[in-house]
């Protein structure tokens, strides 16, 4: 394919979509790193106090925790929630009257607003009234109780992330495997090749570009996760499930520690800009070496 | 095949199993659901949909709710179909960063501007107005929609654009009445995912609005009372809140997928 040409007055085309985001991105960044600077004493009483906030902040026990389980959440989501989700797709029929119903059900999760999808698992896995958390505690007498035991609630959580998000996975999958042409197909059925070697050899190397927007895609989403742990645990029992976003709003909001608040935003900013530029770099080079 | 088949409906029977469960819950009274486990509601009732029907400050966060997410919608696709037009077909100065820019927006979390939006709409007289909650969602759906307009509009043939220009059509000619209807199905599915996105979001919602233009998600968090939690309230809220994309998920059925891959499958 010939490049596409060069021409600065497409600068005019994007302008609206720089200033709207200007307006909602960077004079709301330029108060943060306002306030990560200064103590604020009074409405008029601030005091510049250079990069204090960032060491209080960076040397904080609470931090290093939330940051750590953070990382073990959403290394634990993707090892479930890939795997599986490639499967489904895998299951869904390719054509006929049951794909619409599919597509439909697998969306209705991704349409919940998260604060509900919290409130679904805070009452399906309670065990004196849910139907999860009875079927557990009642039926396999296990003490379940995600309110107070620290593995009980982790449990629940990635259950519930698992539930919520892998209906996405499915449909990125399914788009791409809809995409494969039956001349694959049927040039691997004339070779006589198994199944497994079609998915081997065929669907997984189709699928390779979905799969990269997955994972990054479902990487940065759980990184910022926040609502739903927040309705079904509130970060508890204790912190064990209090995630970066948990532990940033508690501090901004909860108990208006503007300074540390803002220097953790700035961090935390810069480690969400970090997985950014890699799944970028990542996604161009897919995109320019893949197939079209 | 048939092992196929019973994961794909064991699966799907999980997917719904904590839906039924609240659906379920929204049909019994508060005396039912705490009182004898049962799997279907006993005698189904209304009351907690009547509840919330009748009483103003309820049904009104609704309204406000669905105020923002389509003015957001609106804002964010008229906004990004041009910005998406220049990606696809040209390249200019800073372009690369300009695209990885607007994506770390889409990857930021929104924790972060909290207290910044916050002040900074107070301050500019927005707070409690829809227009604080749209301009705020505008953060991450604005590059979302950019992003599956670009995947849409790389789609269809350059040679369009030169035919057209041959025949005399002058650009914003062009672009309204022949470019925008040969993409309006990726603009459809722009426009549910901006819808989705703003309607799922509670953070920023809850943040923004007070009592004026309280939404739903924030209004869901009144059913906790000194008498204990309202949970066949709770769960009829909820149940209404999972219908708008329900309805809306129908009509855009068979080009979700391809919205979710951003429009490059």
């Amino acid at each position: 394919m010939e490049p596409r040409p060069v021409d600065n007055r497409a600068w005019g085309l994007v302008l609206p979509v720089v200033l709207i985001v200007s307006f909602s991105a960077i004079i709301p960044l330029m108060t943060v790193v306002n306030y990560s600077v200064q103590d604020i004493l009074g409405p008029t009483q601030r005091v510049f106090v250079g990069t204090d906030w960032f060491h209080d902040v960076l040397k904080d026990e609470d931090l290093h925790g939330a940051f750590w389980r953070q990382l073990l959440f959403s290394g634990v989501v993707l090892a479930v929630e890939i795997p599986l989700g490639l499967a489904i797709a895998l299951a869904v029929p390719r054509s006929g009257r049951w794909v619409s119903l599919c597509l439909v059900l697998l969306g209705i999760p991704l349409l919940i607003p998260w604060n509900v999808v919290g409130t679904i698992w805070q009452i399906f896995a309670r065990a004196d009234i849910g139907l999860g958390g009875y079927a557990i505690a009642g039926l396999m007498g296990v003490d379940y109780n995600y309110a107070s035991n620290p593995l009980d609630a982790w449990l629940t959580v990635v259950v519930m992330d698992v539930w919520h998000w892998t209906p996405l996975v499915v449909l990125l999958c399914y788009a791409g495997l809809r995409a494969i042409p039956d001349a694959f197909y049927q040039a691997a059925a004339i070779d006589g090749a198994s199944s497994w070697s079609v998915f081997r050899f065929i669907q997984l190397p189709k699928l390779r570009r979905v799969l990269i927007i997955a994972v990054l895609l479902r990487l940065m989403d759980s990184f910022m996760i926040y609502t739903e742990p927040f309705v079904l645990t509130g970060g508890g029992p204790g912190n064990t499930t209090t995630f970066l976003s948990q532990y940033l709003t508690r501090l901004a909001v909860g108990q208006f520690d503007v300074g540390p608040a803002a220097a953790f935003s700035i961090v935390y900013f810069l480690i969400i800009l970090l997985l950014s530029f890699v799944f970028y770099t990542v996604l161009t080079r897919v995109g320019r070496g893949g197939e079209a | 095949m048939r092992a196929r088949r019973f994961f794909l409906i064991l699966y799907f029977v999980l997917l719904l199993l904590p839906i039924y469960w609240l659906v379920c819950m929204s049909l019994k009274t508060n005396e039912e659901i705490l009182g004898a486990f049962r799997l279907v509601p006993d005698r189904p009732t209304l009351e907690n949909f009547r509840h919330i029907f009748g009483d103003p400050s309820w049904y009104m966060t609704y309204v406000n709710s669905l105020e923002f997410v389509l003015l957001n919608t609106a804002l964010s696709v008229a906004v990004a179909l041009p910005a998406a037009y220049a990606f696809s077909r040209y390249r200019f100065i800073g372009d690369k960063h300009l695209f990885f820019w607007l994506l770390t927006n889409r990857m930021s979390p929104p924790a972060v501007f909290l207290l910044p939006f916050f002040q900074f709409y107070s301050a500019v007289g927005l707070f409690d107005t829809p227009w604080a909650v749209a301009l705020a969602h505008c953060l991450f759906n604005v590059p979302l929609a950019v992003w599956i307009l670009e995947g849409f509009i790389s789609g269809v043939p350059r040679e369009i654009d030169e035919t057209a220009a041959l025949d005399g059509y002058s650009f914003p000619r062009f672009f309204a009445f022949v470019f925008v209807p040969l993409i309006r199905s990726g603009i459809g599915v722009t426009a549910f995912f901006c819808f989705m996105f703003s309607w799922v979001e509670l953070l920023l919602a809850r943040t923004l609005t007070s009592t004026a233009t309280k939404p739903i998600v924030a209004a869901m968090t009144r059913t906790v009372s000194a008498a204990g939690m309202d949970w066949g309230l709770l769960a009829a809220a909820g149940v209404l809140t999972m219908i708008p994309g329900t309805i809306l998920i129908w009509f855009v059925r068979n080009y979700i997928a391809k919205g979710f891959a951003l429009g490059r499958v």
